[in-house]
């Protein structure tokens, strides 16, 4: 099969470039390399798209040079001798359906962007969840993935007393890395049991290498406090901040802060798969043994699919890479791998899983929606995310509650409104571009193997 | 409420709240109940433009009447509500739709309302980022807008403050004579007002109200970008003809400093996914009239269902075939504006004051006599 597959003549309209491929991937984490570096070593064209800068996701994107872990450094250059096309700064804001396949709309430093492909791996990852608390939208109050972005994006951390306070294994390494670049961990509050917390690690030695790690990330920060059972209540300070109130349940007591970094696990990223019409269940996107959603040549791999860290999401990655497009059957020691490390993660979510008593954090002055500067107080009585947002304007300014939903829906248990394009904020002339007759096209080079869409 | 309701309204939208706020202030005892919550309906789809429209005498009549009453409640109105007395301005693109903007101002001139024309010189310095070249305006001072979701929660706290009572999340089944029937219970009343928007033919059989689709889209904030309600003179035309499509420009100025983008009309019955051949369309048309609209960023989308009638006129009163039932419901895309309008005025047929205007054009009894069924 070749370019000839697509045509462009059924397009009217004006502007917009057109990329032709078999296979999109959306996000460049290591679920989404792995995805593109095995279906584009399989023939197949293939677009990478992200919307950062470089390649590598939340958890490789911002190292630069010696740091880059050795699995990363591999995958990298699988993915560039794959042949796989990397669209960097380009944001999908939509996607829809017809009978040639999919056809995304991206926004790429403000051009629009129309990729039109036969099946779409979605690899969108995963984001903080945030439990809001009185003060926590003060200047040094910031999440725990955000204290590492900054980290890996060069900020000095040096001499200040840093607070981590929140849940999931996430806070290790980011504690690790504050404690060597000099920051003074004041305390490391996981507001999981120590029981469980203890059975969670016990049960590591099925995957080793988180084990290892887990082991390594301690050992760098062993002389401060790690508490387990232990949340932040409040934090405090005139113009920024000063102090945080913690409690064990049992006894409360405030600490000198200059940095609070919290955050209470992740939550996957699904409003493009639920865009798409993909079935969800407890906030991730179901998938088969293949990670094919509900709909068909549409699969999902790495965070999207569930909290399970970076080795599982390159399984998952290199699985959708080798089934896409086809009916080749997986190698079985990956699926064995697989459902080792998803054991794993199961274990995680159990573990993690925010405490009951986090759902009286925020009282009837917090801030919960930043956006739009809306109280707890306020949004409390709705009975549904729609009521609150047109009542309230919760969750109605430009991050479209991607920060305050997921914490309200856990709060107040409600359930996540409707998804409609754009997902992401768009500029109006991307959200109005259609592609022109006849438009050139870009056409990937690569050609297809033979016993793909007979 | 343990006693026993003078008048139930079903339909917590914008216009419910009006009825009901309007009945309670007549010293009747409500009761209003809606199958979702107060303002979830259309009326959280809608611009909340108020506007004088001048499509036939009736429609001029009520929504002038709608814009004395909203002037004279809006000094009361809370700050959620976002009452901006902005003005349109009905953009003119050519000299023949210029002819016709000045006809419009006659018309406005014999009812009362204040409007002026403004050369292309003066409506360039009005609105900056329209493009050059276009014919002039009309400019209605008067018109202004407001945030509908919490218009209809300021009107029925009134009501709630006169002693009515709102229940949310009561879907009435069936209504009969001095009835309303849920489920397993009976509400008898001595009147039932049937607001139930796009949905009231479904509990009164008969009304000729169907789903007329619209799409909006709204912007991050660019305060001052534009100043006014601004909306094309073809509006007029593509409100009015029942086609299964048309796209209009007609775009917003927010309190929030958003931009509100519209406008769409869809006869497709329920489907509420974004068509996107339509917005695409629809910001066509916009960028044309603004065109540096292209670089402000759109944060969402979403449509919503005008409770559309054969005439272009809402159904206001009585319900012959039914004791009891009267029908507020029917308003298209001029509910906001004419909410308060209707409420008056059916609040004076039902406790049977001399309404201040002629309630004939708006009788639902149009429909039993087979009139506006065309
Ligand atoms: C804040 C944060 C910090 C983390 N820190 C660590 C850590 O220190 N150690 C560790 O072991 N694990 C960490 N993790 C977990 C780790 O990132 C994941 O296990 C792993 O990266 C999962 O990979 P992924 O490919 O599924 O998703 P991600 O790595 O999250 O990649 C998803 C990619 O999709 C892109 N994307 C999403 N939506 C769109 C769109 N609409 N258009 C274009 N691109 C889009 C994003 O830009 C992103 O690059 C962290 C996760 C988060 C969220
Ligand atoms: C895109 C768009 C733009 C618009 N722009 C404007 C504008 O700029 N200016 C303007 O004036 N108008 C505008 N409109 C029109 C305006 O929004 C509507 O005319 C108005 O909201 C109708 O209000 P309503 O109360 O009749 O209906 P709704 O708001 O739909 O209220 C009806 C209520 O009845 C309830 N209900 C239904 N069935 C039952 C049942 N069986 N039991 C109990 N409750 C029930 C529903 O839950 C709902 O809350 C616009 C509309 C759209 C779609």
């Amino acid at each position: 099969m070749t370019g000839e597959y697509f045509t462009t003549g059924e397009y009217a309209g004006t502007d917009a470039e057109v990329v032709v491929a078999d296979v999109a991937v959306i996000g460049a984490g290591p679920a989404g390399i792995a995805a593109a570096a095995s279906a584009a070593e399989r023939g197949l064209r293939v677009a990478l798209l992200d919307r950062g800068l470089e390649s590598g996701g939340q958890i490789w994107r911002h190292i630069n040079g010696v740091a880059i872990p050795r699995v990363a450094q591999q995958w990298l250059a699988r993915l560039d001798k794959s042949g796989a096309q990397i669209l960097r700064r380009t944001s999908v804001v939509d996607v829809s359906v017809d009978v040639a396949g999919f056809e995304i709309l991206a926004e790429s430093s403000g051009r629009a962007l129309h990729i039109r492909v036969t099946n779409i791996i979605l690899a969108t990852g995963a984001r903080e969840m945030f439990i809001p608390f009185d003060g926590w939208t003060l200047p040094g109050v910031m999440g725990i993935g955000g204290a590492q972005a900054l980290l890996k994006s060069g900020g000095s951390f040096a001499g200040k007393r840093v607070v981590i306070a929140g849940s999931g294994p996430l806070m290790l390494p980011v504690a690790a890395a504050l404690a060597e670049s000099g920051a003074r961990l004041v305390l490391v509050a996981e507001q999981a049991k120590r029981s469980a917390v203890a059975r969670f690690a016990a049960g590591l030695w099925r995957t080793p290498s988180t084990l290892m790690q887990a082991a390594r990330y301690r050992a760098r920060f062993m002389s401060s406090s790690y508490s387990t059972g232990t949340w932040v209540t409040a934090a405090h300070g005139s113009d920024r901040l000063e102090s945080v109130t913690v409690t064990n349940g049992r006894r409360t007591w405030r600490e000198t802060a200059d940095v609070l970094c919290t955050g209470y696990g992740l939550i996957p990223n699904v409003e493009l798969a639920r865009l798409i019409g993909c079935e969800t269940r407890d906030g991730a996107v179901v998938v088969d043994d293949d990670q094919r959603t509900t709909i068909a040549n549409v699969q999902a791999v790495g965070e999207v699919t569930g909290i399970g860290g970076a080795p599982l999401s390159l399984i998952e990655g290199e699985i959708a890479g080798l089934t896409v497009g086809s009916r080749l059957s997986v190698p079985l020691p990956l699926l064995r791998r697989r459902a080792t490390f998803e054991a794993a993660a199961r274990r995680m979510f159990d573990v993690f899983a925010p405490r009951a008593e986090l759902r009286a954090l925020p009282t009837p002055t917090t801030i919960v929606c930043r956006c739009e500067d809306v109280t707890y107080g306020v949004v409390q009585d709705a009975v549904c995310a729609r009521q609150a947002k047109l009542h309230t304007r919760a969750g109605m300014g430009p991050c479209q509650g991607r920060t305050c939903m997921p914490g309200l829906e856990f709060l107040l248990a409600w359930h996540s409104d409707t998804v409609r394009p754009p997902i992401e904020p768009a500029l109006v002339s991307i959200l109005s571009s259609e592609v022109a007759k006849n438009a050139p096209s870009s056409f990937l080079s690569n050609s297809c193997v033979g016993d793909v869409y007979q | 409420m343990t006693q026993y309701p003078d008048a139930v309204v079903i339909g917590a939208g914008i216009v419910g709240a009006a009825c009901a706020e309007a009945l309670a202030r007549a010293g009747l005892k409500v009761l209003i109940l809606d199958a979702s919550f107060a303002g979830g309906g259309t009326t959280a789809a809608g611009m909340g433009h108020l506007v004088v429209m001048d499509d036939s005498p009736p429609q001029l009549a009520l929504t002038a009447y709608s814009a004395r009453l909203w002037t004279t409640l809006a000094p009361e109105l809370p700050r959620n509500v976002e009452h901006d007395a902005c003005g349109t301005l009905w953009v003119a693109e050519d000299d023949e739709q210029l002819e016709a903007v000045r006809a419009k101002q006659r018309v406005y001139a014999d009812h009362g309302i204040a409007a002026e024309t403004l050369s292309p010189a003066q409506l360039a310095d009005a609105e900056p980022h329209l493009r050059p070249g276009l014919a002039g305006a009309l400019h209605v001072p008067g018109d202004g807008v407001v945030y509908p979701p919490t218009a209809a929660l300021a009107l029925l706290q009134r009501a709630i403050a006169n002693g009515a009572e709102l229940r949310e999340g009561v879907r009435v089944d069936a209504v009969g004579a001095r009835e309303v029937i849920v489920g397993n219970e009976r509400i008898a009343c001595d009147c039932v007002i049937n607001a139930a928007g796009a949905h009231a033919p479904e509990l009164t059989p008969g009304i000729p109200i169907v789903p007329r689709k619209g799409h909006l889209v709204i912007t991050d904030r660019y305060p001052g970008f534009c100043r006014h309600q601004l909306v094309e003179l073809g509006y007029l035309a593509s409100a009015h003809t029942m086609t299964t499509e048309s796209v209009a420009f007609n775009v917003q100025p927010r309190a929030t400093g958003q931009l509100l983008i519209g406008s769409s009309r869809e006869l497709v019955g329920w489907d509420m996914n974004i068509n996107r051949a339509i917005v695409r369309k629809m910001l066509d048309r916009a960028l044309d009239f603004m065109p540096s609209l292209a670089l402000t960023s759109a944060i969402r989308t979403w449509t919503g269902f005008r409770p559309a009638t054969p005439d272009k006129l809402p159904l206001i009163g009585a319900w012959e075939d039914t004791p009891g039932l009267w029908i507020a419901a029917g308003h298209e895309g001029l509910g906001i504006t004419t909410s308060l309008g209707t409420g008056q005025l059916l609040a004076d047929l039902v406790v049977g004051h001399e309404p201040a205007l002629d309630p004939v054009p708006y009788a639902p009894s149009r429909v039993l006599a087979g009139i506006g069924t065309h």
